[in-house]
């Protein structure tokens, strides 16, 4: 610090003492108001760091112990408060029930689309879409377990070869090669017939001849003409949609292998009113019966 | 580096100009006149128009509020007498303030800135503060002297009233505010009885407050730091546009009544009314805000000494300078004031200014007309399903999901429309939850004011080879056959 104050004599202004190449620095201190703003604020910020989790320590929550997720809980609270009258009503009807509700649908379909979306989209795709390789498309109006509000409640709650004690949705398709029940020139015989069920070229001879192995084997549960059956989850065989890929490689691997697709069973995961609600959103996807 | 350095010669210091000026507080005089008449009225009007306008009622059925201006924010709707607009039609509300911004330039190209002078809010509400200042505290000499006198119980009685009668007035215009945006009758008497919503008192607050800072305290610094508007509103005046001017070919020499000065007798009556604290003979300035105070205190004046009129003048700046040019060299007296008068030529109105400015106005006139009558009352929209982007059905068939929306402007009865699909042939049209025609068409309903919402499904049956991409169009069509919207959508499907 200079010993004495020095003013500049153009304009009357003291100078800080700092000199470079012969100018000088004039002293301009900040307008008061703004230095005493400056202050308040390192006030504040002391304060806070004691009330408050400012500092970045495992269990330091500053002295009115509030956290941004501790205050979460209460918010989740009053909001599920919100929704109880009107889950607790979802709760108690049908899915059929709700979707003659205008109410009750806008706010099943609403609560079903963001319940569909965290559970079943991973394998079902976005709207239901599916996938080729076993995640049936929801969208479409082919159903392995039937399409009406009952059955896809039944689906969703029981899941499908979810090993429930009760077997509902249990039944699979046996592996035809790997079980010896048939031999590979039997199975490709059988896959000609399969893909004329859908009207597809195939050598009329392996046709005339997987006729007979179509029958004894597979018609029991896909019907006689391939017409499927959806009590024991049995996919239609002469229609256009192809859970595992309909080209004759594919079908010979099925009949070989079996396929046995999964999916969890959602009841006791999932509330009740949460099961009916994504129920009426799956069959307003557009294949609903 | 933190020595002293000797001082250099010593030069004496050259007075510069201050780059900040200390506010020096304005206590303009009360003036009488024409000019001041119709501020008056204007003000009167204004004032009125603002306080009394949330109270007027305008019946539109139940269940629809009845106040003739209302900005319902929380329905999302603007209601002005017997329009009713929806968010979407802000550009109605844009075009207004287009047409009155290009109204201003027109006006200030012709008139000068008879906005800023007569109008604006800021000039309004300070006009009021003032007059009530000048009841309350006197006249501008009192008030000199009572802010240079002691603190005592007089100066206290008189500033607290002041401020009470400005808060006062503050709290009206704030909360006359809200009622724009909320039923004037009951929310006036919800924020009487502390029931108000907490945003309400926090608007009320905010205009209570600027209302009294701006117009109590700011005043002509608003205008003259804060307003954008006089710093551009230069590019709207040329020598043909009339504003307030000092004839100083006839004024000067200003001095004493005789006959060897002119006829300013300088008696500062001009600078002691103006509201922001110029003085108009020293030409035109940027604080000068047109309104016209000076015009009345000079003639005021120049009556009282059996002079004429108008020494002080809205003028146009072009006569200024004929004027100037033909009593050049002339001495002060009624020869000068005759030669310098006889220049002066009727102001030219239609310019290339104005015929541009008019122009605009039509233009935009024509296209807000155009707007409003083509006005859609009833409007789909439709949303193609992105997830999936097409289905296979089992027969082999595609189908395409779709969200639409119908959205219905007027209120009154429901209206019931047949949903048609222009698109190839064979293409098959369902919307699900909907009512059929006999001619097996869907039916939409649609809702008071309101929007209905639809899923449809357009099915192309198999053996219908479609591209990748289809172009297809929704119709609605009412009982009588006729199309009331055309909606165009796409309808997707497999490369092939």
């Amino acid at each position: 610090m200079p010993t004495k104050i020095e003013k500049d004599s153009i304009t009357g202004q003291e100078t800080t003492g700092h000199e470079w190449d012969g100018l000088k620095e004039l002293n301009t201190p900040l307008p008061k108001w703004w230095l005493y703003t400056f202050y308040a604020t390192i006030l504040f910020a002391a304060v806070w760091v004691v009330l408050y989790p400012a500092i970045p320590v495992q269990g330091w929550t500053g002295l009115t112990g509030w956290t941004a997720r501790g205050a979460l809980p209460a918010q989740m609270d009053a909001e599920r408060a919100r929704q109880a009258p009107m889950l607790a009503r979802l709760r108690e009807v049908t899915a059929e029930q709700i979707a003659a509700d205008p109410e009750l649908r806008g706010f099943a379909l609403a609560g079903g689309r963001v319940g569909f979306a965290n559970n079943c989209a991973g394998c079902h795709g976005a709207g239901g879409q599916g996938a080729t390789g076993g995640f049936p498309s929801l969208a479409d109006d082919d159903w392995l377990w039937g399409g009406s509000f009952e059955a896809i409640h039944t689906t969703i709650s029981h899941g499908v070869r979810a090993g429930e004690s009760d077997e509902e949705r249990g039944i699979a398709m046996p592996a035809f090669l790997a079980t010896g029940m048939l031999t590979q020139a039997q199975i490709n015989d059988t896959a000609d017939f399969v893909l004329s069920l859908s009207g597809r070229s195939a050598d009329p001879a392996a046709v005339t001849r997987g006729r007979e192995l179509y029958a004894e084997n597979c018609a029991s549960c896909h019907g006689d003409g391939g017409e499927g059956n959806r009590d024991m989850g049995a996919p239609r065989l002469n229609d256009q949609i192809w859970l595992y890929g309909g080209d004759r490689a594919s079908v010979v691997r099925s009949i070989a292998y079996s396929r046995a697709g999964v999916m969890p069973a959602w009841r006791g995961r999932l509330d009740p009113a949460m099961i009916n609600m994504i129920t009426v959103y799956v069959h307003a996807l557009g294949g609903g019966e | 580096m933190n020595q002293i350095a000797p001082d250099r010669p010593k030069v004496a210091p050259k007075p510069e100009p201050s780059l900040y000026a200390s506010h020096q507080k304005v206590q303009p005089r009360a003036v009488k006149g024409r000019v001041r008449n119709i501020k008056w009225a204007v003000l009167v009007v204004l004032l009125a128009l603002y306080y009394v306008v949330p109270w007027f009622r305008w019946d539109r059925g139940p269940g629809v509020p009845d106040q003739a201006v209302l900005v319902d924010i929380s329905h999302a709707r603007l209601f002005f007498l017997w329009i009713e607009l929806w968010p979407q039609e802000v550009y109605f509300l844009t075009g207004a303030l287009v047409l009155g911004a290009i109204g201003l330039f027109a006006v200030t190209s012709l008139y000068g800135r008879l906005w800023c002078g007569f109008t604006c809010p800021q000039t309004v509400w300070t006009d009021l503060f003032m007059w009530v200042e000048r009841r309350i505290e006197g006249d501008r000499n009192a008030r000199i002297k009572l802010d240079q006198g002691a603190h005592d119980a007089r100066w206290w009685k008189l500033k607290l009233s002041k401020h009470a009668a400005w808060l006062g007035i503050a709290m009206a215009t704030g909360g006359a505010w809200i009622m724009y945006f909320n039923d004037a009758p009951s929310v006036t008497w919800a924020m009487l009885t502390g029931q108000a919503s907490l945003t309400v008192y926090g608007f009320f607050a905010l205009f209570t407050a600027t209302t009294y800072v701006l117009a109590g305290a700011a005043r002509e610094q608003v205008c003259t730091y804060m307003c954008p508007w006089p710093r551009f509103q230069g590019a709207m005046l040329d020598d043909n546009s009339l504003v307030v001017t000092y004839h100083d070919w006839r004024g000067e020499p200003r001095g004493k009544p005789d006959a060897a000065h002119g006829d300013c007798v300088d008696c500062k009556a001009c600078v002691h009314v103006c509201p922001t604290g110029i003085d108009i003979r020293d030409g035109q300035q940027l604080e000068c805000i047109g309104c016209g105070l000076c015009v009345d205190a000079c003639d005021d004046v120049m009556a009282k000494l059996g002079r004429d009129k108008g020494l002080i003048a809205f003028e146009t700046l072009k006569n200024l300078a004929a004027s100037q040019a033909a009593v050049a060299g002339m001495a002060p007296g009624p020869a000068r004031n005759a030669a310098g008068m006889a220049a002066r030529t009727p102001q030219k109105k239609i310019r290339p200014r104005t015929l541009i400015y008019a122009g605009v106005i039509m233009g935009v006139v024509a296209l807000m007309l155009g707007a409003w009558m083509l006005r859609a009352t009833l409007t789909l929209s439709v949303e193609r399903d992105r997830a999936p982007l097409f289905v296979q059905l089992s027969d082999g068939g595609i189908r395409n999901g779709y969200t639409l929306k119908l959205a219905n402007k007027l209120r009154g009865e429901d209206l019931h429309l047949a949903l048609v699909l222009d698109g190839p042939q064979g293409l098959h049209l369902t919307v699900q939850d909907a009512m059929e025609d006999a001619a097996g068409r869907p039916i939409l309903t649609t809702r008071d004011d309101g929007i209905t919402q639809w899923r449809a499904l357009v099915t192309a049956p198999p053996g219908l080879a479609l591209r990748d991409s289809t172009s297809i169009t929704f119709r609605l069509v009412d009982g009588s056959g006729r199309t009331l919207v055309t909606q165009h959508s796409a309808f997707m499907g497999p490369r092939r």
